[in-house]
């Protein structure tokens, strides 16, 4: 059997629309927050009765956390000044229903944990997460994937700032319900990975009881390929990256690889960490980050990478080991590192480049790294850059990287080693009952298949049409729309082909509110603007206006200035006594009737200057 | 629950032990995974393991299913770790009780502790070894709703003689629930003890990152080491926030709230002194001032003592028996003290049998006052005596400790209504 080109697994968090797990608050997001109670965590003993030694030295440094409360949607067990609650039903009966679509092996009594996280994201300093079920499988384009978990657990709260010694979290979202469902790592293609999560993320809005909008669901990437190793993408939201995430992660991967294979050849060795102050030699340098750097009392520090120069950036940039050095960099809080191989460049001067390359006696096949700024940071900076590039010879390091908007991803952290998990003793554990089971597979909801042909049947849309639809979980929305409209057709037309060319222009047509689409149509059925209007309308409302303006806006040019000033000339001379004895003092009472008459097709400004003009040309 | 006859037997036929490693075959699917202790509210039937991912869950076992020992559980290692002494500076010791402060989950195997050991107490606060000689000794490991008159003598006892053995200062950590209680008991047991004895709680338990017993434990050793004051004292949480820390007098706190960390106030009197996240002490009257000398501990009760709540429909025959068979009896009566007309030839008969009736206020703050209505001229016609602004429960442990100091009722009548350790007064300002 030939080796797979891509190993690739997912875990999709999606937020459940309930209230929240454990407590009765609702689960909304809110725009401000009061109070700033603050909190320390502190780290606790390991199994073996042991403090982890980094994190009570975190401890000791101070770091503290403010906790802001929002009306209606935080209370005394948000803030965990009280215990949990018993877990929320509708989530439990939601992530049953959901496993069982997927067919998976209920876990016969749940037991919540406490998973440990001490960054502040939970009050408690664990998320609370509970196995539901596990071996669930779905198909996709004729293959099975398999799933491996499905998990409810609280979702973290949300970070407002971070100053100092100090991160303040807004609690709103702290406490609502996740369904956490991880895939097997049976995913070949960039394609299919996008494949699998719209078809998760189908079965998920299938069960009605999830959350929309963005930010609402999350997704891991697990990838990895032949002679690379398992990186972890975490916490992508938009779905359409998700192919240009994995491709990309492919690439990267692949590059390291390359570049593994010329630092063997070579017989490059691990780099020694020997900083040099090379500040002196930089004090007349023009570059700004230097010149910022000296100026602020830092230093700038090279180190010698012997062995590794065309590979920090070379083939015409395809090989880019420079790049990935500066992301390890930037986490220990400086702008960058320069190496040798992107220099002369960004005002640092050939004859500079080439002092030092004597400086620090370097052969053609040597390499250096420099670095800008307070003596400690540079240092440390450096010291993560060089191991990184020292990693470069054994392969591919695992990693967490964060995703990007471009489709790229960077840099975050570590993978981290397995959870630290303790049973959660607030909640006591759940039987899951047959009755419950029977009762749930009793009222499962429609399957994605089954509402696709509901829709063919009673609407008559195509079947290319209804499961477009179906699979970007557009569904309640068109039934919604065609039901108040009786325009199916139109609704399909629009969330399919018209959707798709909006999202070709990098616009998001989900992005409009439902109410807003809803209310297009209204306008539509009341004769406001002709169906060929719709895709330049969702244009507008895609990059933000209301239904209404984008009419007003679109409305103005199938009017035409023309017609406007001729509507407001007759509106003048239907009023010629009025606005002789007032002159242009009319405008203003005048201004009312007008926009009444032109309402959504002209805009305020325009109305103003052609209602002076006809007035203008009447009294001479 | 426990396990069912079936599955504890099947257990220990194969020899699993907690912590075992275990594979669980049962409708076509093998879990493996480590053998977790059977929870209270887990069913009969279900074997609970922590799998490889860290979950666990909870499987049915039938009679079809297979079960096997993969590795038996290593014990456990604990170590006692020893703290080095240092000449001038404080000893404080710890004496551990129990409760909240002291519990938390064992990690290897899940089961909640009871108690913490020395060295855990010890390991709580981050750095406390660096100021401080800090011996700590793990007396009980109960949750404070089981502690009686008997454990206050006992405490009372252990913390004169750690004083007298040279301790600047004995921390007591106790369960929450009735800590009041016994801060009262201590107080009026220690008298005018020369050093500062502090109870400390924790409303979450430390084996949770979030536990207030850490930033309780920190502000109380300094408050020991830099507080100049003498007496018994509460400290906890004054606000939500783990930066802002009061100290109660003794014979003066309740808990007020169920679950917040601020659950502790002082009633009708200010917390003593306020601590900041840095140590500020800031002190809102004056204290006594820690000396050198000899704690006694007098420590006899009379435990035919008991403490009535008043309520509206109190029928006087269902507690005739229980007041005229006791010695001592506080009423937390209704507003200024009252109870019913109906109630007050029973209170008549009680102190004509020689028994002390003590009237306080189920309303907490405030004064009680007698001679205001008919029905207080009456209980006191009847012989029953109030006690300003005193806590019920401080009147309840203060009459126990008087009844059994004093030779008559009649000089219990006059102890009772003298401050011994400031529990009580005849002056409150609008802002307690």
């Amino acid at each position: 059997m030939s080796e797979r080109e891509l190993t690739c697994g997912i875990e999709i968090h999606q937020q459940l629309d309930t209230k929240k797990l454990f407590c009765d608050c609702e689960s909304d997001l809110r725009d401000d927050g009061y109070g700033a109670y603050y909190r320390r965590l502190r780290p606790t003993a390991s199994e073996m009765g042991e403090m982890d030694k980094a994190a009570l030295v975190q401890f000791q440094k101070d770091v503290g956390f403010r906790y802001q409360c929002c009306e209606g949607c935080t209370c005394l067990a948000d803030l965990d000044e009280e215990p949990p609650h018993s877990v929320n039903e509708d989530a439990m009966d939601t992530v049953l229903t959901f496993s069982m679509m997927l067919n998976g092996r209920m876990i016969d009594e749940i037991h919540f944990m406490r998973k440990m996280a001490i960054d502040g994201s939970n009050t408690t300093g664990y998320q609370r997460t509970a196995m539901i079920a596990t071996d669930g499988s779905i198909e996709v384009k004729g293959k099975k994937i398999g799933i491996s978990s499905v998990c409810l657990e609280e979702d973290s709260a949300r970070k407002v700032e971070a100053a100092g010694n100090e991160v303040l979290y807004r609690l709103d979202r702290l406490g609502i319900p996740l369904i956490e469902v991880a895939t097997a790592p049976d995913m070949e293609t960039p394609e299919e990975v996008m494949e699998v999560a719209l078809r998760l993320g189908a079965i998920l809005r299938a069960t009605k009881r999830v959350k929309r909008g963005i930010g609402t669901i999350r997704e891991d990437i697990n990838i990895s390929i032949p002679r690379g190793a398992r990186v972890e993408i975490k916490g992508a939201q938009e779905l359409r990256l998700l192919p240009d995430y994995v491709r990309n992660e492919m690439e990267r991967q692949k590059m390291l690889i390359r570049i593994k294979d010329i630092l063997n050849e070579r017989g490059t060795k691990p780099a020694d960490i020997i900083p040099e102050d090379v500040t002196e030699l930089f004090s007349k340098s023009s570059s700004k980050v230097i010149k910022g750097a000296i100026e602020d009392k830092g230093k700038v520090i090279a180190v010698r990478l012997p062995g590794f120069s065309g590979v920090l950036n070379g083939d015409g940039g395809k090989l880019r080991l420079g790049s990935e050095m500066a992301q390890y960099a930037r986490t220990r809080g400086v702008k960058g590192i320069f190496h040798s191989d992107e220099l002369p460049n960004y005002g640092i001067e050939k004859e500079y480049v080439d002092s030092l390359r004597e400086y620090l006696k370097l052969s053609s096949e040597d390499a250096f790294v420099i670095c800008a700024a307070k003596e400690k940071k540079a240092l440390d900076a450096l010291r993560v850059s060089v191991e990184r590039a020292n990693y470069a010879i054994e392969g591919v390091p695992q990693e967490t990287r964060d995703p990007l908007p471009d489709g790229t991803t960077r840099y975050s952290r570590p993978l981290p080693g397995a959870a630290r998990m303790y049973p959660e003793t607030d909640v006591p554990p759940m039987l899951l009952t047959e009755e419950r089971i029977r009762r749930i597979r009793e009222n499962l909801p429609e399957f994605p298949e089954e509402i696709e042909k509901r829709l063919v049947s009673s609407y008559g849309i195509n079947a290319q049409q209804a499961n477009q639809i179906v699979r970007r979980s557009r569904d309640e929305l068109f039934v919604k729309i065609s039901e108040g409209s009786g325009m199916p057709a139109v609704a399909a037309t629009i969330l399919t082909n018209t959707y798709t060319e909006l999202e070709h222009e990098e616009l998001d047509p989900d992005s409009i509110g439902d109410a807003q689409l809803l209310g297009l149509f209204e306008l539509l059925k009341a004769n406001r603007f002709s169906k060929e209007a719709l895709p330049s309308l969702l244009r507008e409302m895609a990059k933000g206006s209301d239904a209404e303006a984008a009419v007003g806006k679109l409305g103005l040019e199938a009017v035409g200035s023309d017609e406007a000033a001729e509507l407001i000339a007759a509106m003048v001379k239907e009023r010629e006594e009025f606005i002789r004895s007032k002159g242009l003092d009319a405008i203003g009472p005048l201004m009312g009737p007008v926009m009444a008459a032109l309402r959504g097709k002209i805009d305020g400004k325009q109305a103003n200057e052609l209602l002076a003009e006809a007035i203008k040309k009447l009294i001479g | 629950m426990s396990y069912s006859v079936s599955l504890s037997k099947l257990l220990e036929s194969i020899g699993a032990k907690e912590g075992s490693n275990l594979s669980v075959s049962s409708k076509d699917k093998t879990y493996i995974g480590r053998l977790m202790p059977h929870h209270d509210f887990s069913d009969g039937d279900i074997l609970v393991i922590k799998l490889s991912s860290g979950y666990n869950v909870g499987i049915r076992i039938y009679p079809d299913s297979e079960v096997k020992v993969l590795e038996h559980s290593a014990p456990a290692l604990k170590k006692e770790v020893a703290f080095e002494r240092k000449e001038g500076r404080p000893n404080i010791v710890f004496i551990g009780t129990g409760g909240t402060i002291a519990s938390g989950a064992d990690y290897r195997t899940g089961a909640v502790r009871p108690a913490l050991s020395a060295s855990e107490m010890i390991a709580l606060v981050p750095g406390i070894t660096d100021i401080a000689n800090i011996s700590a000794k793990a007396m009980l490991s109960l949750f404070s709703e089981n502690m009686n008159v008997e454990h206050w003598q006992e405490l009372a006892k252990a913390v004169a003689e750690e004083i007298n053995g040279g301790a600047d200062a004995v921390m007591v950590l106790h369960g929450t629930d009735t800590m009041g209680y016994t801060a009262a008991a201590l107080s009026f047991m220690l008298g005018d003890v020369p050093k500062p004895v502090v109870l400390v709680g924790a409303q979450r338990s430390p084996d949770r990152p979030s536990s207030d017993a850490p930033s309780n434990l920190t502000a109380a050793v300094r408050f020991c080491i830099n507080g100049g004051a003498a007496g018994v004292f509460v400290v906890m949480h004054d606000t939500l926030g783990d930066d802002s820390f009061a100290v109660h007098t003794g014979t003066r706190v309740r808990k007020m709230h169920t679950s917040r960390r601020d659950a502790f106030e002082s009633i009708n009197a200010s917390p003593i002194a306020f601590l900041d996240e840095e140590g500020t002490i800031r002190f809102t009257r004056e204290k006594r001032a820690a000396a050198s000398g000899k704690a006694a501990a007098r420590t006899d009760m009379e435990r035919s003592t008991v403490l009535l709540q008043y309520y509206p429909g109190m029928d006087p025959s269902l507690f005739e028996e229980i007041m005229m068979k006791s010695k001592g009896i506080v009423i937390a009566g209704s507003g200024l003290g009252h109870v019913s007309e109906s109630m007050i030839p029973l209170i008549k008969k009680a102190c004509g049998s020689g028994s002390v009736v003590v009237v306080t206020s189920q309303c907490l703050g405030g004064r009680t006052n007698l001679n205001v209505y008919n029905t207080g001229r009456d209980m006191l016609a009847a012989g029953a005596i109030s006690v300003l602004d005193m806590l019920p429960e401080t009147a309840y442990v203060k009459l126990m400790w008087v009844l059994a100091n004093s030779k008559d009722a009649e000089e219990a009548k006059r102890l009772m209504m003298t401050p011994l350790a400031g529990e009580m007064g005849d002056r409150r300002t609008v802002d307690v």
